[in-house]
């Protein structure tokens, strides 16, 4: 422990002498153009907030860290909460047995109401039935369309991801492709898998399934350029998430191939490059929408026992098609983080 | 399979007989044989072979912009292995190398975006980041006398969980923000992510550092006191530290040289693809280690070289697309992947065995 305190100065010394140099050289080195300067200041969307008295919501999902999309679904979930007057307890874990400890912390502390992904529906069912029977009303929000019932929630929001994939089909029916490839970032999750084989069903050309590894995109880059060289006869890219699309961009420049590229699921590089055409259009399911309403329903049903979907139907929240001729609409949201 | 029919010949050699041998045994056996034993060669051998087995069962993998695009595969592994080796040479290893590629792209991108500068200023407190969690790494291992194991998870964690916090934190997304329009982002991307043309094939410059970095990594192990610093502290520390060895200098400077390389990826990265995702990286490690292995570095250190991880990372690449190009199953991609690489380790045992055997 003695020897610790010389050597850590030391390693902090060059660490404190660069900051003083960047502190230094702040006003040389600036950028002129991008950057934080240039982004506009917006403030997210904000109705008020209601009188009612504060109610606790759990939001408890399969979340794996650092992913754009789940950030999208827990800013739309805080907006509700800012305006209903909700604390909320946001926790995730994409692991099916630490979801379901995470929803009995929930349980045990007495939370108001929760709000679950149904990703792996057979681990939380047990959990689930706890919750009811400890009388906190629970709903379910992006995953397990087919499940939420069986299961005994209340109400649902999300995409048939199944549906999703069969719209897309026809959609690249629509626009004249002949052989598209599907690619999946994460081997087996369900509903990357459901989505492909929904652009198999209705698309009357050939679909071709592509696994990748989502963790490291060089080797996503590369992996996309081997198949389209491989298989000059592909005419559409089809990703399952915004940031793979952006990276097949790259790989169809590599390739030299011609194919276009439409994707699931938007962020704010992607509608620039939807309108600068680079990629075509996306299915947006929305996740903001599954957030917000999730958290706003809850509220609803304490403050005035209402059931969205009327508690028999779920309530979709996609897919909504995001091309050149709606993209801008959407844009200044996406560029805010909420679309 | 073209790679045991090299070896064949060597083996059927008889070796030079006995009395001559008493002293400088190594010295006297036949070249073929001496060059066996190196661990570079049996796995030169298998990327050989895999490399066969690919051209013949993947026609596209004929064409040179197909095998451009192998290397450049290969080369972002291989960058990031030859540290790693060195390391594992030296007798320690780090498995928070994936997720500090990504750290070091996080700083660089969020630091230049948030205060809007130049981002060559994001770079380069992004080096003075990476080497300072090699160097903190290293002091770590070296003062407590812990296993590497436990202060690199420990620190593995750590960047993990920080990328995240941070990230989101500053950002108020988990993403960073676009930095392409910025001042200086050209010139960073010629240095770290350009392309240039042979013939029509396109090739990415990171193949070329990655050859240079090797051939350097070579020389300094092969012909420099550092070099047997590394080979002795990864042999024997106490005896290396008897003999005058720096052990604790060269142990905490091959960590900041995994940081130096976990710097370099990551800049490729951020401009390569503009933004950085923070939940990227992990998984990584695992990746540079087993090239550096399967290029015959022992994971107990002391011996290995800088141009096996280089066939090891190439193999990593060749599989990878190989696979894509043969337009085969991907539902069996990670299991064929393992396969073809045990089927290596294999290749590279044998032939080490087969040529060490007297």
């Amino acid at each position: 422990m003695d020897s610790s305190s010389p050597s850590r100065s030391r390693s902090i010394a060059p660490v404190v002498a660069m900051a003083a140099a960047v502190a230094l050289t702040l006003a040389g080195c600036s950028s002129s153009s991008g950057g934080k300067k240039s982004e506009e200041s917006a403030d997210g969307a904000s109705a008020g907030k209601a009188s009612t008295p504060q109610m606790t919501v759990a939001l408890v999902t399969h979340q794996s860290p650092g992913d754009t999309f789940w950030d999208i679904v827990r800013k739309g979930a805080e907006a509700a909460a800012a305006k209903d007057n909700v604390k909320l307890i946001y926790s995730a874990d994409p692991n099916a047995g630490n979801q379901a400890n995470l929803i009995q912390n929930a349980i045990d502390q007495k939370v108001d109401g929760i709000a679950v992904t149904l990703a792996k529906p057979d681990a939380l069912k047990d959990v689930i039935a706890k919750a009811k029977s400890s009388k906190i009303p629970v709903v379910g929000l992006n995953s397990g369309v087919s499940e939420w019932k069986n299961l005994g929630l209340m109400e649902f929001f999300g995409q048939d991801e199944t549906v999703a994939g069969e719209a897309l089909g026809n959609r690249l029916n629509t626009e004249g492709a002949k052989k598209a490839v599907c690619v999946i970032q994460e081997q087996g999750n369900i509903g990357l898998t459901q989505r492909c084989d929904g652009v198999k069903k209705t698309f009357k050309g050939t679909t071709e399934v592509l696994n990748v590894n989502g963790t490291d995109m060089p080797s996503v880059k590369s992996t996309i350029t081997a198949k389209l060289s491989q298989d000059k006869a592909i005419d559409y890219v089809v990703t399952l998430g915004a940031p793979f699309a952006l990276t097949s961009v790259q790989s169809v420049a590599d390739a030299g191939s011609k194919a276009k590229i439409a994707t699931f699921d938007l962020n704010k590089d992607l509608t620039g490059a939807i309108s600068k055409g680079t990629i075509q259009f996306a299915v947006d399911q929305q996740p903001y929408l599954q957030g917000y309403l999730a958290i706003d329903s809850l509220w609803l049903y304490k403050n005035n026992g209402n059931y969205m979907g009327g508690g028999e139907q779920p309530v979709l929240t996609g897919p909504a098609f995001v091309d050149k001729s709606n993209v801008e609409a959407v844009a200044a949201y996406a560029a805010k983080g909420t679309r | 399979m073209s790679g045991t029919q090299h070896a064949e010949p060597a083996v059927g050699t008889p070796p030079a007989s006995g009395p001559q041998q008493a002293d400088g045994r190594t010295a006297r056996r036949p070249l073929a044989l001496r060059l066996l034993a190196r661990p570079e060669v049996g796995v030169f051998l298998g990327a050989v072979a895999v490399y066969v087995f690919f051209l013949i069962t993947a026609p596209p993998v004929r064409e040179g912009s197909a095998m451009a695009n192998v290397l450049y595969q290969s080369s972002t592994i291989g960058i990031m292995a030859l540290p790693v080796a060195l390391l594992m040479i030296g007798g320690e290893f780090d498995l928070s190398s994936g997720v500090a590629v990504i750290t070091s792209a996080l700083t660089a991108s969020m630091l230049s975006y948030q205060l809007t500068m130049n981002v060559w200023v994001g770079v380069v407190v992004a080096l003075m980041v990476s080497l300072g969690i090699g160097f903190l790494n290293g002091w770590m291992v070296v003062k407590t006398g812990l296993p590497s194991f436990l202060i690199t998870l420990g620190t593995f964690l750590i960047l993990q969980g920080v990328n995240l916090a941070v990230t989101k934190l500053v950002t108020t997304n988990v993403a960073t923000d676009d930095i392409s329009d910025m001042d200086g982002f050209g010139q960073a991307r010629k240095v770290f992510a350009s392309s240039f043309h042979i013939g029509d094939v396109q090739v990415k410059i990171t193949i070329v550092y990655w050859l240079v970095f090797a051939a350097l990594a070579t020389w300094v192990l092969l012909r420099t006191r550092y070099g047997n610093w590394v080979f002795a502290v990864g042999g024997n520390k106490e005896s290396a530290r008897a003999v005058g060895v720096p052990v604790t200098f060269t142990k905490i400077s091959l960590f900041m040289l995994v940081g130096f390389g976990a710097w370099f990826v990551g800049m490729h990265q951020l401009f390569t693809f503009n933004t950085v995702q923070s939940g990227e990286g992990v998984g990584q490690e695992l990746i540079y280690i087993s090239a550096a292995v399967i290029g015959g570095c022992l994971l107990t250190g002391g011996a290995g070289s800088a141009i096996g991880p280089v066939f090891g990372a190439f193999m990593f690449g060749m599989v990878q697309q190989g696979i894509v190009y043969a337009g085969w199953n991907p539902d069996w991609f990670k299991a064929f992947l393992g396969v073809m690489l045990l089927g290596a380790v294999l290749i590279n045992l044998w032939v080490s065995r087969t040529a060490t055997r007297r």
